[in-house]
């Protein structure tokens, strides 16, 4: 199994308060690594951190092979649309992709030319799931994916990691509550 | 490494500044508030305003420099946008830098094209009107840049319009300097030589510094 992410002897802290200390994490292909905690325990600091967004206090991390990052926040800007924005990433990350193809397999071809501050948060949220397709990352990073979603979105999610994870592929995703998902490994902070 | 991102992200921006409406038309109504107002103020003395206009143009365009700049990176960092170009390894100054360069040609271009226009209202003879939108042009460059520095160092800041202007205002000063002596001299003295070196100089220390800011902002 090929190693993907490595993180030694991790902490973290957010203002006073101390995260976590001394986390060890290895994630290779075809795993799927879920992060749970109460709210404010550190699943999002440590998603960050893996994505390469923020530096830990402490500890090594390497990272092995592209990632994708779909957080809280889309990264759609108030005039794209779902069109557009999957467009726009497809040029800066070089793929020649078929945007309509991945549209229709997230089900956006009906808002798929409306202007991002006039979509459903679960419309957002789809657009931003649409560029795990655009390019072949071997690393997901993931924060509460499904969140916002319908059960038709979710199982569709639920697929695409499936997939992704059969072909060679690692998630690691932060999930809050009691949100059922099969998974590799759990890790509790 | 690969131009592509670059230019998409100059596209973005282009489209973004553009769309945002008030982008475009808010620098341009200060400028020619400014240019309605201050000879109403100043009296009507055609030799007084001659004297006055170009300088005081050229506040008007630094001022409005700092207007625009608020939400630039602001927006990028509150819709997540920014995550997503900071996990594209090393390019943020440049994508900085040509998002800045965008916000320019849209809020601050349009300014330096309005000049003889507006250079009536202060009955400006034609040949301080050439110097002055060169002036204009390119000491323009060089407030946004500086302006797009204090924009990414308190893009997480809420409202943030005072903070850019204390931290850009100081940068502003040797361009603000050799314009005006630029203006004044008419091409006849090494003033412009000055602004064109302050101008590279801002081109070449402000995106590397917008990029440190906006690692920060987004950790």
């Amino acid at each position: 199994m090929k190693i993907l992410v490595e993180a030694t002897q991790l902490a973290s802290m957010r203002g006073e308060q101390i995260l976590f200390t001394n986390l060890d994490i290895s994630v290779g292909g075809g795993e799927i690594v879920l992060l749970r905690g109460r709210n404010g325990s550190g699943k999002t600091t440590l998603l960050r951190q893996l994505a390469g967004l923020s530096q830990p206090q402490a500890g090594r991390l390497q990272r092995f092979g592209a990632q994708h990052w779909i957080g809280h926040n889309h990264g759609l800007k108030a005039h794209e649309t779902p069109r557009l924005h999957l467009q726009h990433w497809a040029n800066v990350w070089g793929c020649s992709c078929d945007i309509d193809a991945i549209l229709q397999r997230l089900n956006l071809q009906r808002p798929a030319d409306v202007p991002s501050r006039l979509l459903s948060a679960g419309q957002k949220r789809r657009t931003a799931i649409a560029r795990l397709l655009i390019e072949d990352r071997p690393v997901w990073l993931l924060d509460e994916p499904f969140n916002a979603l319908d059960t038709q979105g979710r199982d569709l999610l639920h697929n695409l990691i499936a997939t992704h994870v059969s072909a060679g592929g690692a998630v690691i995703a932060a999930l809050h509550g009691e949100t059922a998902m099969s998974a590799t490994r759990e890790i509790s902070l | 490494m690969r131009p592509a991102p670059i230019y998409h992200a100059f596209r973005q921006a282009l489209v973004e500044a553009w769309a945002g409406g008030a982008g475009l038309l808010l620098p341009v109504g200060f400028f020619g508030g400014t240019a309605i107002l201050v000879p109403f103020s100043l009296g009507d003395s055609s030799a007084l305003l001659a004297t006055a206009g170009p300088g005081v143009l050229w506040l008007a365009l630094a001022l409005s420099s700092l207007v625009t700049l608020e939400r630039v990176f602001q927006a990028d960092l509150q819709d997540g946008a920014l995550d997503l170009w900071v996990q594209e390894d090393h390019l943020i100054s440049l994508i900085a830098a040509v998002k800045i360069l965008a916000h320019f040609l849209v809020s601050g271009l349009p300014l330096v094209l309005l000049t003889p226009l507006v250079g009536m209202m202060f009955q400006i003879p034609a040949e301080t009107t050439v110097t002055a939108m060169a002036v204009y042009g390119l000491g323009g460059v060089s407030f946004f840049l500086w302006g797009g520095v204090a924009a990414a160092l308190s893009a997480s800041v809420a409202r943030a319009g005072l903070l850019i202007a204390v931290i850009a205002l100081p940068f502003y000063l040797p361009t603000m300097i050799f314009g005006s002596l630029a203006i004044q001299e008419n091409g006849a003295g090494t003033s412009d030589l000055f602004l064109l070196a302050s101008t590279l100089f801002a081109l070449g220390v402000a995106p590397p510094f917008m990029g440190a800011a906006l690692r920060l902002a987004a950790d």
